[in-house]
């Protein structure tokens, strides 16, 4: 039977986290489950006309105000929620696997495998993040799915730089030497020895990179390159109502909230993580 | 010289030369992508198979790849920048005045923002830990990760909206006055100012942050220099070199933040014209402007390497 003093709270396992990092990880939280569950809770369709004033104030009836075709911005934003959080989550999952994959096979294979793929993504990596989009969403049009594999591809060579820079560190540790004399195989090392050991640092990376890419998306989409109506996520609602920017109507500042609390929250969750996570490979 | 030095810089010059070639390659590539055919877009759907067989061949469109990326990249070095599609004039005399006006609002933008951040960003590591230095890290954080045009909105709301300083929109055409100008130009700079100076406070407090910890420092601390004279005397000539680099740096920023401002405020530049070329798919535009942004951006990034390796004291004889 444990006694008290010996109960593993998370101030002793080292996951103790200080206020700021537990308000920004209720905030994103909350940012997560609307994208889930959102559309359930708005008040009215987010495509239906409900009010004839446009650019109409906050009110009891419509609690961000209506949009330049007096549709509901609180509706709106629920629904943009789900395009906003989904894309950027998947094409930050597309950039971390794939650049992570890449990097600690380069790390561990070496020679010249490592030396032209580093080569290849550090010219990918100097091509302006912005610009990049535009021409791409120029030549193959921004359809969802184009948007999601658009951003993954951008961020990759970050991911794997990333990667690969901790990959290469664990690599020149006694028990991969160890491993590699008992004549294990690279998908051995690389999952087996390597993986375990930068999970943390790359998992903090991935949320870095998340706010990148919500940045980018919503640059895209303010652009009118983005994510394309009827569909709209929290960029292309700015830019459908910055008509009503000078009267400074709700319409415009509630979506540019709520990016900001979400980019924000992400950033500071990020900073505030448990250094257990956060500095495993120092 | 050191010889060391002389090969670093060349080396970094290859790699910059290297990698704008790959970029053309990208920038080619993704024109090439593009669904449909470029003579039926430009002809329309009336045309006859005549006429559109005559046209690809003007416009060597039945060459392989590789060739036609040759033929571009041998009119692009020679100043040949081709025809827009969208009206059929040469790209260059296009280009060329809003070039100058892009220019223009990057060359006022580093004027107001590298002062400003370089003040901000040694005074803070000076007054390391202090409120003052809370204040503004706090601030950098929430400029960093909001987007660019949320601080344009931002400006407009505080600038034109309650305070009625400015315009909410501006346009650079009809400027006759210093006090026109002054207005056209003072929302996107406030603007880009906010997105490069965030960056550039932050690695400038780094890099004096990180030059005041070496021993040389505290030797100056133990034998009683004011600690003005230690971040002045002792540890700013030391962290010039990272501080020149984190300006280099910083200022490719420009180029994410012109592309929303310019747009945002609707000022003719070159950015503009891209984004506008985007929106009616208008190629030879689009391939010019993002090779003049490559450019750009590629100039700041490897000037800021060479800086970096000259002023490297290790390399020093």
């Amino acid at each position: 039977m444990h006694t008290k003093a010996f109960w593993p709270t998370p101030r002793r396992l080292g996951y103790h986290m200080n206020w700021i990092g537990l308000i920004a990880a209720t905030v994103v939280c909350f940012w997560a489950l609307v994208a889930v569950i959102g559309p359930m809770l708005s008040p009215y369709p987010p495509g239906e006309i409900v009010d004839f004033d446009y650019y109409g104030p906050i009110s009891a009836k419509l609690w961000m105000g209506s949009d330049y075709l007096g549709r509901d911005i609180f509706s709106r934003v629920l629904m943009g929620a789900r395009y906003t959080v989904g894309i950027s989550l998947a094409a930050v999952c597309l950039a971390c696997i794939s650049g992570v994959v890449l990097g600690m096979t380069a790390a561990v294979v070496g020679g010249w495998l490592d030396t032209g793929l580093s080569r290849f993504l550090d010219a990918l990596n100097s091509i302006p993040s912005k610009l990049f989009g535009l021409v791409m969403v120029a030549a193959i049009g921004s359809s969802i799915p184009v948007l999601i594999v658009l951003l993954g591809v951008i961020y990759t060579p970050g991911a794997y730089r990333f990667a690969r820079a901790l990959a290469v560190n664990i690599n020149t540790m006694d028990f991969v030497t160890v491993a590699r004399a008992r004549g294990e195989r690279t998908g051995y090392l690389v999952t087996r020895e390597i993986l375990p050991n930068i999970t943390g640092p790359v998992l903090a990376d991935l949320g870095l990179r998340f706010v990148f890419i919500v940045l980018l998306l919503s640059g895209l989409s303010f652009l009118g390159l983005g994510v394309q109506p009827p569909n709209a996520d929290w960029g292309s609602l700015v830019r459908e109502n910055i008509g009503g920017l000078p009267f400074g109507a709700p319409a415009v500042l509630m979506p540019s909230l709520a990016i900001a609390s979400l980019t924000i929250s992400v950033n500071l969750l990020i900073d505030n993580l448990p250094v257990k996570i956060r500095d495993r490979s120092e | 010289m050191n010889p060391q030095i002389v090969r670093l810089v060349l080396g970094r010059l290859g790699v910059a030369l290297v990698t704008l070639l790959i970029v053309s390659f990208v920038v080619f590539a993704a024109t090439q992508m593009l669904p449909g055919d470029v003579v039926e877009i430009l002809l329309g759907q009336a045309a006859t198979p005549e006429a559109v067989a005559g046209l690809r061949e003007a416009m060597h469109l039945n060459d392989p790849a590789f060739l036609q990326y040759g033929r571009w990249l041998i009119g692009l070095a020679q100043g040949d920048l081709g025809m827009s599609y969208a009206n059929n004039l040469p790209v260059a005399g296009m280009i060329g005045g809003r070039l100058a006006n892009t220019l223009m609002l990057a060359a006022v933008t580093a004027a107001v923002a590298v002062p400003v951040a370089l003040f901000l960003g040694i005074t803070t590591a000076m007054h390391r830990g202090s409120v003052y230095d809370r204040i503004v890290t706090t601030g950098i954080v929430a400029v960093i990760s909001v987007p660019e045009f949320m601080i344009a909105t931002l400006a407009v709301l505080v600038f034109a909206v309650w305070l009625k300083w400015l315009p909410a929109l501006s346009f650079a055409n009809d400027v006759t006055s210093l006090a026109e100008m002054l207005r056209v130009f003072a929302m996107p700079v406030i603007t880009l100012c906010c997105v490069i100076s965030a960056q550039m406070i932050r690695m400038t407090r780094a890099a004096v942050i990180d030059a005041l910890t070496m021993p040389y420092v505290e030797m100056a601390l133990l034998k009683g220099a004011s600690r003005r004279r230690m971040v002045m005397r002792h540890a700013l000539p030391n962290a010039i070199g990272p501080i020149v680099n984190a300006v280099a740096l910083s200022l490719s920023y420009l180029l994410g933040g012109v592309i929303i401002v310019e747009t945002i405020f609707n000022y003719p530049g070159i950015a503009k014209l891209m984004v506008d070329a985007v929106a009616t798919r208008d190629l030879p535009l689009i391939q010019t402007c993002a090779m003049i942004f490559c450019l750009g951006y590629l100039t700041l990034i490897t000037l800021a390497d060479i800086i970096a390796i000259l002023s490297n004291p290790k390399l020093r004889k």
